[in-house]
């Protein structure tokens, strides 16, 4: 920083202790540092061993795709963790959506917008569920959504059968939807007029036809940047955000100041359970059917991305753009191991690998940015 | 310290309760109960661990709904049935745990609760920008010199973090401010901090009620002592009516005290 720079603020903040406030002090105060590092550092990687295809718009959207799925669910766990709870029912979550979605537009044949509309409000009703029984029991969150973990793994595999007649797939998706309205916005590629234009252009890469290589951004994708925009919003800038900080911080100390704190908790579980139904909406519509094992395991990914997003286990610190880089790499990790000739089977290890290490540098940030004794 | 007469005995009291009785089923937690505190006068509140001071300031506070006895705020019966409700009627409390959470900063914390918004609509979001500014503002005017009103309050001393809840009651409008023990945790230089810090804001015109059980804290700022013992008063004083070995021995509640100190070759 150059000594004009100094005097032009000097006005502002008379404080000779104000220098101290480094750039670097702000940066680390950042909860999301960890997971900006990470992705770096991974992306770092790949470039050298990766084949060079991964970084083609085609290899980008490849890895985006799975990590947009994730990460939808990692931003409302973010929120949520952030909030002072966990939700470990967000994998069994998206099964159980996936079901009410496939049941109320195959087996009842509703239009799609009425399926979707359903689903999401279904959802966000097993969501405040979740939150009425963690907060009038005052029980862990942890135990209460483990059970629910298993009660809506086991209603998935029940209900498909019902719905099916014995099988555990449901098919006919895709024929039942249509070519309804709704499916510009949670089926398929966006933009695919652009990227025509573009190819036509010469500016991407094309079949020998003429068409493009990537005929658009999948809409997860921008599902996945839209709400990681607007979490982030709402959690820096608006009051509930605030709410969301001292209810995960201290409950108790969030109450006497007048924070509502169980309406803030309960609108947050019925946040995670919206983006799960999301997430189910999205990838049931992609594959044209939904099976029990869907999201099978997704609430450890999602809760090991808020981690790495910078969400501290006992609540009250984190960040949903964190969580969004954390799902990223991911998505990175799971894809970019097909273009190296590393095994695939290492990814686990890196899951748990990684999960370690964001925890211990979150505690080591925490300390320093907050100067706790 | 000069002031040594209340400012404004003569006017109406801005909380007064007469004979307030609190029953906890068959424990009488307090058997009557009266005093009042007038604008600008800081009232301590002395008495040793189970003389009632806990029950008396949340029953003033409004967590408590009192048994039996009058509660006159501005000369007013009133009954609050939530800490909200008295809040309102500006009566703060600042709590022993503070109410403060270490990992946020200190502007959301100064605001929390009552975050300032700017926008339309759905679209409100919280004007940081005016936070900050007055967060700093306050605190430099209380003499703490914050550094970045967005760094954690965890950064800060125990004596900050007092001041920055004293602070926050009063840029929200308290008119009485409870202070449950603000002094019992903290070191010398911490104390003094506060105890200025209350000082101050009893000229400007609050009326504060100042809980401990440390009487030098309590001679320090106090204008006037009530002592309870076993849930009554045992009498209020002015402080030129008291010197503080007697409101020692009144609080201790009798002589064992004095005997104990001679024995030990200092006062207790």
């Amino acid at each position: 920083m150059s000594d004009g720079n100094l005097a032009a603020s000097a006005p502002d903040a008379p404080d000779e202790r104000l220098i101290r406030t480094t750039a670097m002090t702000r940066l680390l105060r950042r909860p999301e540092l960890g997971a900006l590092a990470g992705l770096v550092l991974v992306t770092c990687f790949f470039l050298i061993v990766a084949n060079p295809a991964m970084f083609t718009l085609a290899g980008i959207m490849n890895f985006m795709a799975p990590a947009a799925q994730l990460g939808i669910l990692a931003i409302g766990a973010a929120l949520l963790m952030v909030g002072g709870e966990f939700d470990l029912s967000v994998g069994s979550m998206v099964a159980f959506a996936g079901l009410a979605f496939g049941t109320v537009l195959v087996t009842w044949d509703m239009p799609l917008v009425v399926a979707i509309a359903a689903t999401l409000a279904f959802a966000a009703g097993i969501g405040a569920l979740n939150g009425q029984i963690v907060l009038r029991t005052g029980l862990p969150s942890f135990i209460v959504t483990l059970a629910f973990l298993f009660i809506l793994r086991g209603l998935t595999l029940v209900g498909l059968k019902w719905a099916t007649g014995g099988a555990t797939q449901l098919r006919g998706v895709k024929e039942a939807a249509g070519d309804s309205l709704m499916l510009t916005f949670f089926s398929g590629d966006a933009f695919e007029g652009l990227f025509a234009w573009f190819a036509a252009n010469g500016w991407i890469d094309t079949f020998k036809n003429g068409t493009p290589k990537v005929t658009g951004v999948p809409v997860e994708i921008l599902w996945f940047v839209g709400i990681a925009l607007f979490a982030t919003w709402v959690l820096l800038r608006t009051k509930f955000g605030n709410w969301i900080f001292a209810a995960g911080g201290d409950a108790n100390a969030a109450r006497n100041s007048g924070v509502p704190v169980r309406r803030v908790k309960t609108i947050l579980f019925m946040g995670t359970a919206v983006c799960a139904a999301l997430v189910a909406i999205l990838t049931v519509l992609d594959a044209g059917s939904t099976d029990a094992r869907r999201g099978f395991q997704k609430e450890f990914e999602a809760i090991i991305a808020a981690v790495i997003g910078g969400c501290l286990l006992t609540g009250g610190y984190g960040s949903a753009i964190g969580a969004f880089f954390g799902a990223i790499i991911f998505g990175m990790v799971l894809i970019g191991l097909t273009y190296t000739s590393i095994d695939q089977d290492w990814y686990l290890v890196f899951l748990g690998g990684m999960l370690l290490l964001a925890v211990l540098f979150n505690n080591f940030i925490r300390k320093r940015a907050t100067g706790e004794r | 310290m000069t002031e040594t007469q209340t400012t404004s005995e003569t006017g109406t009291p801005l909380i007064e309760v007469r004979d307030i009785v609190k029953h906890f089923g068959s424990v009488i937690a307090l058997g009557g109960v009266s005093m009042k505190v007038h604008s600008g006068e800081v009232l301590c509140l002395l008495g040793d661990n189970g003389a009632g001071k806990s029950t008396l300031i949340k029953t003033l506070s409004g967590v408590h709904a009192p048994t039996g006895g009058t509660f006159l705020v501005d000369g007013q019966p009133v009954s609050f049935s939530s800490p909200r409700e008295a809040l309102d009627a500006g009566i703060a409390t600042v709590y022993q745990d503070l109410a403060m959470i270490p990992l946020m900063s200190i502007t959301r914390n100064f605001f929390m609760g009552r975050e300032p918004l700017k926008g339309v609509g759905p679209f409100k979001y919280m004007d940081m920008a005016h936070a900050d500014r007055v967060t700093r503002d306050e605190m430099h005017r209380i003499g703490i010199d914050v550094r970045d009103p967005q760094q954690a309050v965890g950064t800060l001393s125990g004596g900050e973090r007092q001041c920055v809840a004293i602070a926050r009651a009063v840029y929200f409008g308290a008119k009485v401010l409870i202070l449950d023990e603000p002094t019992s945790a903290l070191g010398v230089a911490q104390t003094s901090m506060v105890l200025k810090y209350i000082n101050q804001v009893r000229a400007k015109g609050l009326g504060v009620i100042f809980i401990t059980h440390n009487v030098r804290h309590a001679y320090a700022v106090g204008n006037r002592f009530t002592v309870l013992n076993r849930g009554k008063t045992l009498g209020t004083h002015t402080k030129d009516e008291i010197t503080i070995d007697e409101l020692q021995n009144l609080m201790a509640g009798g002589k064992e005290l004095q005997d104990l100190g001679a024995e030990l070759g200092g006062t207790i």
